[in-house]
C-alpha cells in the first residue's frame, strides 16, 4: 500500500482535479448564495471535464460580477462594466467561437442598467451561459431595491417597493432565448443539473437564479430569502442531465411521468415530471405558466423552456474554422494586385 | 518688419475677392435641388465627366438631415491649378428648387451664369448675372415617365444644358453615366436619352453668352476617385479587420456600407465562401463598442464607425479599454454639435473631447486624416497601433472627407507586416512566465496573451478595477499609482508611435500655420495667396495625437503660429497650450463653425486681421 501522502488525487478524464478548477477565495458574505453557485460552477467543470482553456469568464458589475474571480483560475475572465456584459461577450465569442462561455450577472446588472444589451443578446443568440445570481436588491450600495423586487416588499433601507417586479424568464422568453431556467441557489443539485444541461445549448442559455442576499434580503418576509426559498420552491420537474458520450439509463416511470429532450450536441436531458402537463417546450405555455407564478407569488423552478433549433450568432455568421482572431495575415490581408484591380476600378 | 508682413497679408485678402478672369477650367457650380429627386446621379455624373476629361475637381454635398423634400446643394468646383477647397461663391447656378431659387439667385457674384426651369410662373431678376430657361416639364413629358421617375429624368435635363454651355462632351457624360450605372445599359440609355434632347435644345435656343467653360486637360491622369468613407473601409479589409460592430450615424453610416460591400468580395475564403471576419449592427454605440473590446480582448481586429453622439456614449467603454489595455479602433466621422447638433455638415469638435474619452485620468491615441490616401493608410494603421499600444486609437475624419468625392493617387500597398504587438505564445508564457500587467521592456507596454492560450498560466482576468500587475484585484495605493504611472509611460511611447506631423516649412516665414483633417486643402490654397502677395509661410499638419518633439521644434521655429479648426472654441488649440505650456503664448486660435467646409478666402482675412492688430498694437507701444 503506498504511503498516504504520495496518493494522486482523484482526477477527471482529462486529468484534472477538483481543485484545478477553483479560483481565488470570496470576498462575498459568509453565506452568500453567489459564493454556492461559484461552488456548482466549479463541481460541473469538474465533472464535465471541461478543459478551462476554452472557457470565458464574464460579468458585469455588482457583487454578482465579483464572482468569477472566484472559480476556474486557469481561465480567461473579463470584468466589465454594469450592463454591459452581454456586448463584451458578443465580441469576444466572434473574435473566437471556439470558446465557451459563462457569464455572471446580477439582477442590478440585468433587469436594470443591463436590460436592453440582455435582451439584444438573446435576439443574437450569442453562445454563452447567462446566470442572473437574483437577489433582488443592491448589496455593494447597501440595500436598494432593484426591478426584480417584490411589488409591497419592505426593506430597512429603502422603504417599501412601490413598482412591480420584473421577471427575467419572461423576458427571456420574450426575446428569443432557447433555454430558460429558473433556480434557487440553495437547491445545489438543481443548480449543477441545470448548469450542465445550459452548457450543451447552442446559444444564449440563461439562469436566473435566485440567491439570497445574506446581509440585505434574507428576512422571512422576503420571497429572495432561503427560508422563503427552502419552503415553499415549487419544482416544475426533477431534472437529470445525460451528457452525450454516456449511456442512458432510463429507469422505469409511469407513461407520461418523464419527458427526453435531445440537445443539439447529442446530449439529453431528462425531466421527471412533478407537475404534471408542463411542457418546456411549449412557449406560450411557459408565459403562461410564469405569469400565474408571478400572480401567486408563487416560487416555481427547473427548465421553464427551451428550444434547441435556433443557431447562434458564430454558426449562422459563416465563418471560417479557425478563431478569426487567430487568423494570420496571409488570411486577414487581400492581395496587392487585388488592391491594384480595386484601384483600376476607381479611375 | 512686422507691419510689412501686415500690409501683405491685407493686400492678400483683398486680392481674393476681385472677380476671378479665367473662366475656363476654373469655376463652381452650385446646383440647387429638394432632397430625394436622385439629383445625385446628375451632380456625379457631371463631376465624373470633368475629372476624365483631366480637370481637377471636388464635388461637396450640402444636405439636409431629411429623406425627401428638404432642399439640397451640390457644389462642383473645377480648378486648373487643382485647388480642391470650397470656394466662398459659385459662378454658376443650377437652380432647380423653387424653394430656394431667391437666396440662390441672390448668392451668385456679379458676372454669374444661372441656368433654370423656365416653365416656373416667376424668376428673381439680376441684371449683373446671365439666365437660360430651359422648358424643363417638356422632355419630361416626352420621356413618357411618371412619379419618381419624372424626378430623376428630370434633373438629367441640367445634365445635357449644362453640358452644351459648358462644352462637356456626350460621350463622356454617355461614359460617366455607364460608370455610375455599372455598365447597365438600358438604364444609361434611358438618362441619356434626356440629356441628348436637353443638349440639343439648348444648342438651338440658347444664345450663349457668359464666359464660363471647359477644356481637356491632363492633370488627372491616373487618378482615383472615391469617398473618405470608401477609403477608410478598404484600409481596413487590407490592414485585417476581423470584428467590426456599429450603429448607424450619419455621417458615418458609408463607412460601414463600404466594409459591407468590400468584405465579401475580398474576405472570403475561396474555396468555402466562409467569412474571416464578422460585421454586426449593434443595438446602441455603448453595445457597438462593447463588442470592440471584447473581440479585442479576445484578439481581434476590432473596429466601428460613428459620429459625434455616438462618441458620447462610448465614453464609458473607453475608459475600459485605456485602462484594462484593449485594443480597439473607433473611426469618428464628425458633424456638427453639440448635441444632435447638424448631423449633415461638417465640423472638427470632437478632438478635445476624444483626446481625454473616460472619466478619470484618461488619453487617447487619435490619427487625424486629411486626405483619401491617409483614409486608406489609418485604415490599416491604426488596427497596428492599437494591436501594439494595446489601448483604444480613434481616427477623427469628418463629414467633408468622409462622404463627399475627391482625386487622390492610387493608394500604395502596405510595405510592413501585420503587426499584433506584444502577444505571448503558450511556449513563451512557459519559457518567461507572464505577468500581464508588468512592464518588462521600459516603454510602458506590457505583454499580453490571449483566450485559447492552451498554457494554464497564460489566463488572466481582464478588469475595470484597480488591479496588480498579474491582473489581480487590488486597491493598494502603491498598485494604483504605479499602474497609472505605467500607463503615462506607455502614452509617450505612442508619441514616437503615431505618425509624425507633415511639414512644409519655408524659410523666414513670419508665421507658422497648424491645422489638422480637412482643414489643409482650404491652407494650402491661402498659403499660395499669401505668397502670391510676398508672404512666404510655413505649415505643419498634426497628423496624431499625442504630440511629441517635432511639434514642440515647428512652434518654436516660429514668432507665432496659427492654429486653424473648425470648431468653435479652438479646441486643437488648447490641446497645444496644454501640452507645450512653455510655448502657449506662441499659439494663435483662428477656430470658425458654421458646419460649412473652410474656404481659403476665410482663411486669409482671419490672418491679415490679426496681423493687423499685431501691427497697430506693436505701432501703439
Amino acid at each position: 500500500m503506498e504511503p498516504k501522502s504520495a496518493r494522486t488525487p482523484k482526477v477527471n478524464s482529462i486529468g484534472l482535479a477538483h481543485a484545478d478548477y477553483k479560483g481565488r477565495p470570496s470576498t462575498l458574505c459568509q453565506g452568500c448564495g453567489h459564493n454556492s453557485i461559484a461552488n456548482q460552477i466549479i463541481q460541473v467543470a469538474y465533472e464535465l471535464s471541461i478543459r478551462p482553456q476554452e472557457m470565458l469568464k464574464l460579468s458585469g458589475i455588482g457583487c454578482s460580477s465579483k464572482s468569477p474571480a472566484y472559480f476556474l483560475g486557469q481561465s480567461f475572465g473579463f470584468n466589465s462594466l454594469h450592463g454591459r456584459m452581454p456586448s463584451l461577450a458578443t465580441g469576444a465569442l466572434m473574435a473566437n467561437h471556439h470558446m465557451h462561455a459563462i457569464g455572471v450577472s446580477g439582477d442590478g446588472d440585468t433587469a436594470s442598467i443591463g436590460m436592453g444589451q440582455f435582451k439584444h443578446m438573446l435576439r443574437r443568440n450569442i453562445h454563452m451561459v447567462y446566470i442572473v445570481e437574483n437577489n433582488g436588491v443592491y448589496g455593494l450600495t447597501k440595500g436598494q431595491f432593484s426591478a426584480t423586487a417584490d411589488e409591497g416588499q419592505r426593506l430597512k433601507y429603502a422603504g417599501v417597493n412601490r413598482f412591480p417586479p420584473i421577471d427575467i424568464c419572461m423576458e427571456a422568453i420574450l426575446s428569443g432565448c432557447g433555454f430558460v431556467a429558473r433556480s434557487f441557489s440553495g437547491d445545489a443539485g438543481q443548480v449543477r443539473e441545470l448548469l450542465k444541461a445550459a452548457l450543451s445549448h447552442r446559444g444564449t442559455a440563461v439562469l436566473d437564479i435566485i440567491s439570497p442576499c445574506v446581509a440585505f434580503n434574507n428576512d422571512d418576509t422576503s420571497t429572495k430569502s432561503y427560508s422563503y426559498g427552502k419552503e415553499h420552491e415549487v419544482p416544475l420537474h426533477a431534472i437529470d442531465f445525460v451528457p452525450k458520450a454516456e449511456e442512458i439509463q432510463i429507469e422505469a416511470y409511469e407513461p407520461g411521468e418523464m419527458r427526453v429532450v435531445e440537445m443539439h450536441d447529442g446530449s439529453l436531458i431528462q425531466l421527471r415530471k412533478l407537475e404534471a402537463d408542463y411542457d418546456p417546450t411549449d412557449r406560450m405555455g411557459a408565459m403562461h405558466r410564469l405569469q400565474w407564478a408571478q400572480e401567486q407569488q408563487e416560487f416555481i423552478t427547473g427548465l421553464v423552456y427551451y428550444d434547441p433549433d435556433r443557431q447562434s450568432l458564430a454558426e449562422e455568421s459563416n465563418l471560417v474554422d479557425a478563431p478569426l482572431a487567430s487568423l494570420t495575415e496571409e488570411k486577414i490581408r487581400p492581395s496587392a494586385e487585388a488592391l491594384d484591380s480595386i484601384m483600376a476600378g476607381l479611375m | 518688419m512686422v507691419s510689412g508682413v501686415a500690409e501683405r497679408v491685407t493686400e492678400a485678402a483683398g486680392l481674393q475677392t476681385r472677380q476671378d478672369g479665367e473662366a475656363v477650367n476654373d469655376f463652381s457650380i452650385v446646383v440647387a435641388t429638394a432632397n430625394g429627386t436622385g439629383s445625385q446621379t446628375s451632380n456625379m455624373t457631371i463631376l465624373r465627366s470633368l475629372f476624365k476629361m483631366g480637370i481637377p475637381v471636388n464635388g461637396k454635398n450640402i444636405f439636409p438631415s431629411n429623406i425627401q423634400g428638404l432642399p439640397t446643394w451640390y457644389q462642383i468646383r473645377a480648378s486648373k491649378d487643382g485647388y480642391v477647397a470650397r470656394r466662398h461663391t459659385s459662378e454658376i447656378l443650377v437652380a432647380f428648387n423653387p424653394v430656394t431659387v431667391n437666396e440662390d439667385v441672390a448668392n451668385l457674384p456679379p458676372g454669374g451664369m444661372c441656368l433654370y426651369n423656365s416653365d416656373w410662373r416667376s424668376m428673381p431678376q439680376r441684371d449683373d448675372v446671365t439666365f437660360y430657361g430651359v422648358p424643363v416639364n417638356e422632355f419630361v413629358r416626352d420621356t413618357g415617365m411618371k412619379g419618381k421617375l419624372k424626378d430623376y429624368i428630370s434633373n438629367m435635363v441640367y445634365v445635357g444644358a449644362l453640358a452644351q454651355l459648358l462644352d462637356i462632351p456626350l460621350n463622356q457624360l454617355e461614359e460617366a453615366l455607364s460608370f455610375l450605372f455599372k455598365g447597365k445599359q438600358k438604364v444609361v440609355e434611358s438618362n441619356m436619352a434626356v440629356v441628348r434632347a436637353a443638349h440639343a435644345w439648348t444648342a438651338e435656343n440658347i444664345t450663349k453668352v457668359d464666359p464660363f467653360r471647359v477644356e481637356p486637360m491632363d492633370a488627372t491622369d491616373g487618378l482615383i476617385m472615391m469617398t473618405g468613407n470608401e477609403a477608410a473601409a478598404l484600409g481596413a479589409v487590407f490592414g485585417g479587420v476581423t470584428v467590426a460592430s456599429w450603429y448607424p450615424i450619419t455621417p458615418s453610416t458609408s463607412l460601414i456600407d463600404s466594409l459591407n460591400g468590400y468584405l465579401p468580395q475580398l474576405r472570403r475564403d475561396p474555396e468555402t465562401g466562409e467569412a474571416t471576419y464578422a460585421v454586426i449592427q449593434a443595438e446602441d454605440e455603448l453595445s457597438a463598442i462593447g463588442m470592440l473590446i471584447g473581440a479585442g480582448f479576445a484578439g481581434a481586429r476590432a473596429m466601428t464607425a460613428t459620429s459625434g453622439p455616438g462618441i458620447s456614449l462610448m465614453s464609458e467603454f473607453a475608459g475600459l479599454g485605456y485602462f484594462a489595455e484593449v485594443p480597439a479602433v473607433i473611426w469618428d466621422i464628425q458633424r456638427v454639435g453639440p448635441s444632435t447638433g447638424m448631423p449633415t455638415r461638417t465640423g472638427q469638435g470632437d478632438i478635445l473631447f476624444t483626446y481625454y474619452l473616460g472619466h478619470g485620468d484618461t488619453k487617447n491615441v487619435i490619427l487625424l486624416p486629411s486626405s483619401l490616401k491617409e483614409c486608406f493608410e489609418f485604415g490599416y494603421k491604426a488596427f497596428d497601433l492599437a494591436d501594439t499600444l494595446q489601448t483604444p486609437v480613434f481616427v477623427l475624419s469628418d463629414l467633408d472627407l468622409g462622404m463627399n468625392n475627391w482625386m487622390s493617387e492610387p493608394f500604395e500597398y502596405p510595405t510592413e507586416p501585420i503587426k499584433r504587438g506584444k502577444v505571448l505564445t503558450a511556449e513563451e508564457v512557459a519559457e518567461k512566465g507572464f505577468a500581464r500587467y508588468k512592464d518588462i521592456d521600459g516603454d510602458g507596454i506590457p505583454y499580453r496573451t490571449l483566450p485559447g492560450n492552451e498554457n494554464p498560466l497564460a489566463a488572466y482576468f481582464a478588469r475595470g478595477t484597480g488591479h496588480n500587475e498579474n491582473a489581480v484585484y487590488s486597491e493598494r495605493p502603491e498598485d494604483w499609482e504605479s499602474n497609472m504611472k505605467r500607463l503615462v509611460r506607455k502614452f509617450d511611447t505612442a508619441r514616437h508611435l503615431v505618425p509624425g506631423p507633415a511639414i512644409d516649412e519655408a524659410q523666414d516665414a513670419p508665421f507658422g500655420i497648424i491645422a489638422f483633417g480637412t482643414t489643409a486643402p482650404a491652407i494650402e490654397e491661402a498659403r499660395e495667396r499669401l505668397a502670391e502677395a510676398g508672404v512666404e509661410t510655413s505649415f505643419m499638419r498634426l497628423r496624431a495625437l499625442p504630440t511629441n518633439g517635432e511639434i514642440a521644434d515647428f512652434i518654436r521655429r516660429h514668432p507665432h503660429s496659427y492654429v486653424v479648426e473648425l470648431n468653435r472654441d479652438g479646441q486643437l488649440h488648447t490641446i497645444l497650450q496644454s501640452e507645450l505650456p512653455e510655448l502657449a503664448t506662441r499659439l494663435i486660435s483662428l477656430a470658425h463653425l458654421d458646419g460649412m467646409p473652410l474656404t481659403a478666402r476665410w482663411i486669409v482675412e482671419a490672418i491679415a486681421a490679426h496681423e493687423q492688430q499685431m501691427a497697430q498694437s506693436s505701432a501703439g507701444e
